[in-house]
């Protein structure tokens, strides 16, 4: 056993000069300062920017009206809707399948080799995805959702439809619309004739029948009600809030699939952040107890993990809320206005509709993609100041 | 009877791995014997509740524990000491089975609860966990309320009405010497309580679902005196009930609590038996230097 001499070695070298190490680390506080306000002043430069141009335009009209190529009258509210509509349902896919990914990861460890295989292939699954630009999930989706792969011929002619009813209209004599159901498979008219129920409304009347050359009945309620032999009908559709076809279109339905694709990398991750959060010495009280792992998971682990799980779900809401190149190749500029009926019907995002006053050349277009941007920037802030919120409750409750 | 390995002078030596004559007739009779303890009747020999038998365990190729042998009386306090790492609290995770969800780990040998057969593939951890309680090193409530901390382990086996609930959350409680202190604060969180009430608040947890053995992680090594001195009054009532395998680094406190003590060393069960024995009488010396605090 050798003795550690008492001598420290280094002794002979030269100190470095304390003023220059001062002055070193002085210049390195002032650089980071520095690069720090670079950031902050981009901000500032683009909020002013977007701010003059936009605040004039900015008024209750402008968050209630559809667009309109009139710039005093055009407003963002049925991308507004379309945001909400499209990310409500995104939300709605992509947290089941998202905590339920992370869970599998985090919570089941591999115990066969299959099941390492399989660990490894959703992981590196999930990596990659995040590392994939938007618009290739764009060019997916519309093979994925919007067409099926041809599996189910074309969108216009879909092979299985749920919520939707069609009619033959009529215009009877006396100015009225008259609604006579039919099933899409049946003949393609309705055939005038005596015994047809016909809609007016809510409310169902007998349709009187007269021949092509009779005189017009006096009663105005019956001839409201009254047909000629030889009216033209015209085929039209009432679709219901929860209209359903395959393949999915357009519309709202394939636009939040898509998006999904989108966000449940980030869903994953967070989720699986928050749940290795969760001490280790919980699930071994509730194992302990006899716990089956779906009620270590359900009673102990997802409870605890909720804020962390809900942080990482609202980020992932503001993400596909700013989103705008996917919908693009989805959804495509289409003028829309009205708010979506249901999950097939067409729609427009807000960044869309910013992109499409933006690319206007009119500078009055400008301002209102300007006036767009406030409000969007506005719904982000909001949601992030949730999420700080909810992050900030987590760390009181922990602590 | 004795528990001791059949060879005191060298653990290492061959012998070790073959029980004499005489311990083998032990193990059978007692095997199949019914349960010889009933409860008022004063009896020499208590029937055995937890049985190890050349119980090898590793973790991976790390082999963790090395032919054990050794049986838990029903009804007694048994203490596992030893330094650091020599494979107690594998012992106490195999006891409930809590390494399955260790990856690379496995057992063989023989580990019996009663007739149940452990380490069998086909024994239902979820219920053995039920009948075998733990209690963890750091007192781990879960982010609940008192009332739901206690009404976990029922709710998660028996369809039970409300009114039961209370009561067996009150036992429990009581059992654990903790029912004065929060009965007026049942439903505020758990976390509230100071770490020795949250420590006996995982005892009333852990006896809530009926346990017929308690395993203790050394359950007072984060607490400071006063609150240990109540857990070991505790495990002193609940030795009346329950089977209790204590894990200890505290001498003085596997002498006060424990009827028996196992030394444990590397892995190996060095020397098993009565606990004044062990301390005053130690047969090996490895025993002797540890407990006069020689090492470890």
């Amino acid at each position: 056993m050798s003795r550690v001499p008492d001598q420290r070695p280094g002794q002979n070298a030269t100190p470095q000069p304390i003023s220059r190490r001062r002055n070193l680390d002085r210049y390195f506080v002032a650089f980071c300062i520095a690069t720090a306000s670079v950031s902050v002043a981009i901000l500032v430069v683009l909020l002013t920017a977007i701010f003059v141009q936009g605040l004039p335009n900015l008024s209750w009209r402008f968050f209630t009206s559809p667009p309109s190529p009139d710039t005093t009258e055009a407003g963002i509210y049925p991308a507004v809707f379309g945001t909400i509509w499209v990310c409500s349902a995104c939300a709605i896919f992509t947290l089941p399948i998202g905590v339920g990914t992370a869970i599998l990861l985090e919570e089941f460890g591999p115990t066969s080799r299959a099941a390492r295989v399989l660990h490894g292939f959703v992981q590196l699954n999930i990596t990659n995805l995040a590392g994939v630009p938007s618009v290739v999930y764009g060019i997916i989706g519309l093979t994925a959702f919007v067409g099926m792969f041809g599996l189910f011929g074309s969108s216009s002619d879909p092979i299985f439809e749920v919520g939707v009813r069609y009619y033959d209209q009529f215009l009877s004599e006396g100015d009225r619309a008259l609604l006579i159901p039919v099933s899409r498979k049946s003949s393609p008219e309705t055939v005038v004739q005596e015994g047809l129920t016909a809609l007016i409304g809510d409310h169902r009347f007998k349709v009187n029948v007269i021949g092509e050359g009779d005189p017009l009945p006096e009663d105005l309620s019956l001839r409201a009600v009254t047909l000629r032999s030889d009216a033209e009908p015209g085929r039209i559709s009432r679709k219901s809030w929860y209209y359903l076809k395959l393949p999915f279109g357009r519309g709202v339905l394939a636009g939040a699939l898509t998006l999904m694709l989108v966000v449940l990398p980030i869903v994953v991750v967070s989720t699986q952040e928050a749940l290795r959060g969760v001490s280790d010495s919980l699930r071994e009280a509730a194992l302990g107890l006899g716990a089956t792992r779906w009620q270590v998971v359900w009673n102990v682990t997802l409870p605890a993990a909720t804020p962390g799980i809900m942080t990482g779900a609202i980020l992932a809401t503001c993400r596909a809320i700013g989103e705008a190149a996917p919908v693009l190749i989805i959804a495509g500029i289409v003028y829309i206005a009205s708010t979506p009926g249901h999950l097939m019907d067409d729609y427009s995002v807000m960044p869309l509709q910013i992109y499409n006053w933006a690319q206007r050349p009119q500078k009055e277009f400008h301002a209102l993609a300007a006036s767009g941007i406030i409000i969007l920037l506005a719904i982000l802030l909001s949601f992030n100041a949730v999420a700080v919120l909810v992050r900030h409750r987590l760390q009181k409750s922990r602590s | 009877m004795s528990d001791t390995l059949p060879s005191r002078e060298q653990p290492d030596s061959p012998a070790q791995k073959v029980p004499t004559a005489k311990e083998h007739d032990v193990a059978l009779s007692t095997k199949h014997s019914p349960p010889a303890f009933e409860e008022g009747t004063e009896t020499p020999e208590p029937a055995i509740s937890l049985r190890y038998e050349r119980l090898n365990t590793w973790y991976g190729a790390f082999q963790a524990l090395h032919d054990v042998h050794m049986n838990v009386p029903q009804r007694q306090v048994m203490a596992l000491i030893g330094p650091s790492g020599c494979g107690k609290s594998t012992l106490l995770r195999w006891t409930n089975r809590m390494n399955d969800t260790v990856p690379d780990a496995r057992a063989e040998g023989v580990l019996q609860l009663d007739d149940l057969d452990i380490l069998a593939r086909s024994t239902d951890v979820v219920d053995l966990r039920r009948r075998v309680g733990m209690v963890f090193q750091k007192p781990n409530p879960f982010p609940k309320s008192i009332y739901d901390n206690v009404a976990f382990g029922p709710k998660l086996h028996l369809k039970i009405a409300r009114h039961e609930l209370d009561e067996l959350v009150e036992w429990s409680l009581r059992k654990a010497a903790v029912w004065d202190e929060v009965k007026d604060r049942l439903h505020q969180p758990a976390l509230s309580l100071s770490g020795g009430q949250q420590q006996r608040l995982c005892i009333a947890r852990a006896i809530a679902t009926g346990p017929e053995v308690l395993l203790m992680d050394e359950p007072c090594s984060a607490l400071d005196p006063a609150s240990t001195a109540r857990i070991e009054d505790l495990i002193f009532e609940l030795k009346q009930q329950y089977t209790i395998v204590i894990v200890t680094h505290n001498m003085q406190q596997a002498s006060r609590v424990s009827d028996r003590t196992a030394f444990f060393y590397q892995g190996r069960v060095v020397e098993v038996g009565e606990t004044t024995d062990i301390f005053t009488r130690p047969q090996k010396k490895e025993t002797e230097d540890y407990v006069t605090g020689k090492f470890g």
